[in-house]
């Protein structure tokens, strides 16, 4: 758990209590909680930066990470060591919830990688919504034929609730589009995987920083066409239901 | 401050509680009146003294003008957010109250904020427990609903502040009773608390490990509750009232406070009957002189209710969805609230969730007993409590309104607490100095649906070409779910100055002038007290004189001391009555002093007595003076 060779300029590399050598979060020789230090999620698990991620073990971490760090421990505590608790287990729950989930940690590692996904976001496409504004949003090659036939139907439906008509069949024919993009939604996580094993092999010094590129480009082109997926499903199940 | 009691508080809607861990099991300290539960009413008599609790419930009836229940609905809220509740509760705003003020409620000629009335409730158990213990009590743990938003949080806080408490943790009163449940047993496994009080409905889910009690979800409804039932109840009756007996007392302002208030009361004890009888009689004697009567059957009154427990089942569904669980993942149920004693309400829960609901602890207790469980925690912990965690979650999603009036959520509900987000503003105008941000608190896409915490203003940001400073903001949510923001402007590395403008809460300074008047309050109070007891001890010591004038000690005196003693005697007559305490406190010492010889000889006299085995009872020496006298007092028995 001690800070890796590239520890940022402002982390104390001693214990403000003892002196010696500290950790991320307390000092290993007296225990103490120590002042955050700027470090990314997996360090601050000591983790290594791979996206197979055994989830039990990150749990296991957690809990034993919370009894040593969480405010409650330090309720009689002075002012300096309250603080500094409270900014490291933010920290720990923060690191935890991103970590634990495949879709968010794949975003976070991409975005230490350099890359921001804003504009396939669910907050941007909330924005979006709220605002009535339209979404620069490309629509995944494979998907054209398949999204253009659903909008169709999609229009149909509201002229028909206009009207106060109700069409079985295509109801149905929604729903098998639906049933399809669901599947497709799926098979797109399996994809992430694949490429979880090339990043994870290419950490293994397994790949030169041009295969790199290429592995991190796959996934931010599955995680793309995943999003827009779940928007589709959102906005079909939002057009079934009114 | 290890040695200092650390107590836990359930500050209710309709009750509240102190509770304190007794060795290894938390115990609820009783009032003066040796009941549990301290009913949430507060009242001004008719010298404008403070009365909380049980003694103030029956001003509802008096003079419902001069008490007020139920102001946990109005805590951290604004005029325009509680006009339903003004219609259904006997609130009286404040005549003067201006535009974007806090809440004051009136109480008599008074005006109160709801933190203020709440801080009152609050003393009054501090009170409770300083007697308990003989000692003083300044820190507690004092429970919230778990939906409570920022503002209700922060206006517990400050109620707890003004009361003279230093409030450890605010804990959620579902995550509290996790922890009286699960401290005899060492339990594992998905754990659903349902907790329908008299104000306020949470659906909380945990995942116990350990002794680590982790709040996966929460959701829930600040204003559903045993209340709601209540009011149904009173609106039909006076509804009947009107068909009935002509008598409209919705329109009759100025009696209806009090026949609403005798109405509350026949219904709520109906509705307690209910829950073991098929039927139910009320009987009211009205203003006027007339009677309302009327039988409920059980049938009658679970049709009645049906519509509001159902409100209880969304926030359920969305709790098990946002835990990404299914009914039968839950291993075990636990009811909290006195609403979950009604017989229809179980039978939901077992519905719901397919299990049948713990109730072995007291629903009204077991929240204020959790919160013993949390204070001993913070206090250092013992050997029970020593593996005992608590993560709990924010209910509510935080937000920041974008351009177009947007909300852009930063940190999602459910995140476990401690929780932080960092994000960056820059200026649109060259030279720019201030940036405005806006915090909201909710789930709706659009900031104007979302409630509105604070703006906050970024103020010295070194004037550059617009866009280039770049403002690091730092929200944090700390383990009582309350907000704290950071701002620094990253090219100068200045801290910049944040002026916080709370949408419903109090200013810190509000807070402190609160605080300020409180402990003025207190000293008033203390120095009456004081008057009192030195009064009474100056009856004491009159009383003990005029015996002992009639001992045989009395004649054995000088008259030199005769005359010392009867002139003092007078002295202390003449003062007191009087207010004056360092009067009445010097009599006493001085008469004390005089009747020192005569004390002494009627000792004397009673050992002689007694050594010649004549009845103690024949000498009757008398009490003697309660404080200070060496002698006088029987320690010979």
């Amino acid at each position: 758990m001690i800070i890796p060779g590239h520890a940022p300029a402002e982390a104390t590399p001693s214990c403000w209590s003892c002196g010696t050598m500290r950790a991320v979060h307390f000092c290993n020789s007296c225990g103490k909680v120590q002042p955050p230090v700027p470090v990314d999620y997996f360090t601050f698990f000591g983790f290594p930066r791979k996206l197979n991620l055994d989830t039990a073990a990150l749990e296991k971490e957690f809990y034993a990470l919370s009894r040593k760090l969480h405010p409650d421990v330090f309720g009689q505590a002075d002012t300096q060591e309250r603080t500094w608790s409270l900014e490291q287990s933010s920290m720990l729950n923060d690191a935890y919830r991103t970590l634990k989930d495949p879709i968010k940690r794949t975003q976070y590692l991409l975005r230490l990688e350099g890359i921001e996904l804003e504009e396939q976001s669910k907050q941007a496409t909330e924005k979006a919504r709220a605002t009535g504004e339209l979404k620069k949003q490309v629509v995944p090659p494979d998907l054209l034929e398949e999204v253009f036939e659903l909008n169709m139907h999609l229009e149909e439906l509201r002229m028909q609730k206009k009207m106060g008509e109700d069409d079985p069949a295509l109801l149905e024919e929604i729903g098998k589009a639906k049933l399809s993009l669901e599947e497709k939604y799926d098979v797109l996580f399996n994809e992430l995987r694949t490429e979880w094993n090339n990043w994870d092999k290419s950490e293994n010094g397994a790949a030169d920083e041009a295969d790199r590129r290429k592995i991190v480009d796959r996934m931010v082109d599955v995680l793309n066409r995943r999003n827009y997926i779940r928007n589709l499903v959102r906005d079909l199940n939002e057009a079934l239901e009114n | 401050m290890a040695t200092d009691y650390i107590v836990g508080i359930d500050l209710g809607t309709t009750n509240s509680l102190v509770a304190y861990m007794q060795g290894d099991s938390p115990a609820v300290i009783p009032g003066e009146d040796g009941l549990n539960l301290v009913p949430s009413v507060v009242a001004l008599d008719e010298n404008n003294q403070v009365i909380v609790g049980n003694a103030a419930r029956r001003y509802l009836i008096e003079t419902p003008e001069r008490a007020v229940y139920s102001i946990k609905r109005l805590m951290g809220r604004g005029v325009e957010d509680i006009q339903d509740e003004l219609k259904l509760f006997p609130f009286q705003l404040a005549d003067d109250l201006q535009q974007g003020e806090v809440l004051r409620i009136k109480i008599g000629e008074r005006t109160y904020t709801p933190p203020e009335i709440s801080a009152l409730v609050l003393r009054q158990l501090k009170r409770n427990a300083e007697r308990f213990f003989g000692a003083p009590v300044t820190q507690a743990v004092i429970t919230v609903p778990a939906y409570f938003n920022d503002a209700q949080r922060q206006a517990t806080k400050d109620a707890g502040r003004i009361a003279g408490l230093n409030v450890l943790r605010l804990v959620n009163e579902p995550t509290a009773a996790s922890l009286a449940y699960g401290l005899d047993k060492k339990k594992h496994g998905i754990v659903v608390v349902y907790d329908l009080g008299g104000g306020t409905f949470d659906i909380s889910i945990l995942k116990l490990h350990d002794g680590i009690f982790e709040v996966i979800a929460t959701n829930g409804d600040t204003h559903l509750g045993g209340d709601d039932i209540d009011n149904l109840l009173i609106a039909i009756a006076l509804d009947d009232i009107r068909g009935d007996l002509g008598l409209d007392f919705r329109r009759d302002a100025r009696r209806s406070g009090e026949a609403v208030q005798r109405i509350r009361q026949a219904v709520i004890e109906a509705k307690i009957a209910l829950s073991s009888q098929a039927t139910a009689k009320l009987d009211v004697d009205l203003p006027g002189g007339k009677k309302y009567q009327r039988e409920i059957t059980l049938e009658v009154f679970e049709q009645m209710i049906q519509p509001i427990i159902d409100r209880t089942v969304g926030p359920c569904k969305q709790a098990l969805k946002d835990a990404g669980l299914k009914p039968e993942q839950i291993d075990e149920v636990v009811l909290v609230g006195g609403s979950t004693r009604i017989p229809k309400v179980r039978r939901l829960v077992q519905d719901l969730f397919g299990r049948v609901p713990h109730t072995d602890l007291n629903p009204d207790e077991v929240v204020a007993l959790g919160a013993a469980v949390q204070a001993n925690i913070l206090g250092g912990g013992s050997e029970i409590t020593q593996d005992m965690l608590l993560l709990d979650v924010t209910p509510l999603s935080l937000g920041i309104e974008v351009a177009g009036g947007v909300t852009d959520k930063i940190i999602l509900r459910n995140s476990t607490v401690p929780a932080s987000a960092t994000q960056y503003y820059t200026t649109q105008v060259d030279g720019q100095t201030n940036v405005a941000i806006h915090v909201l608190q909710g789930e709706r896409e659009l900031a104007r649906d979302c409630r509105s915490l604070a703006r906050f203003d970024l103020k010295g940001v070194p004037p550059m070409v617009a866009g280039m400073p770049r403002i690091e903001v730092k929200f944090l949510i700390d383990a009582n779910g309350i907000l704290r923001v950071s701002a620094r402007e990253q090219r100068s590395g200045k801290e910049a100055e944040i002026d916080v403008q709370p949408t419903y809460g109090l200013t810190d300074e509000q807070v402190e002038n609160m605080l300020l008047e409180s402990f003025d309050f207190a000293e008033e109070d203390f120095r009456q007290r004081q008057v009192i007891e030195a009064r009474r001890e100056a009856d004491t010591i009159l009383t003990a004189l005029a015996k002992g004038k009639k001992n045989q000690a009395w004649p054995e005196l000088t008259s030199e001391e005769r005359h010392s003693v009867e002139t003092l005697e007078k002295a202390l007559l003449a003062v007191k009555d009087s207010d004056d305490y360092h009067a009445i406190r010097e009599g006493i010492d001085a008469l004390n002093q005089a009747t020192m010889h005569l004390a002494e000889l009627m000792m004397d006299t009673a050992v002689s007595t007694a050594l010649k085995g004549k009845a103690m009872d024949d000498t009757d020496i008398g009490e003697g003076p309660q404080a200070g006298h060496p002698v006088a007092k029987a320690d010979f028995e």
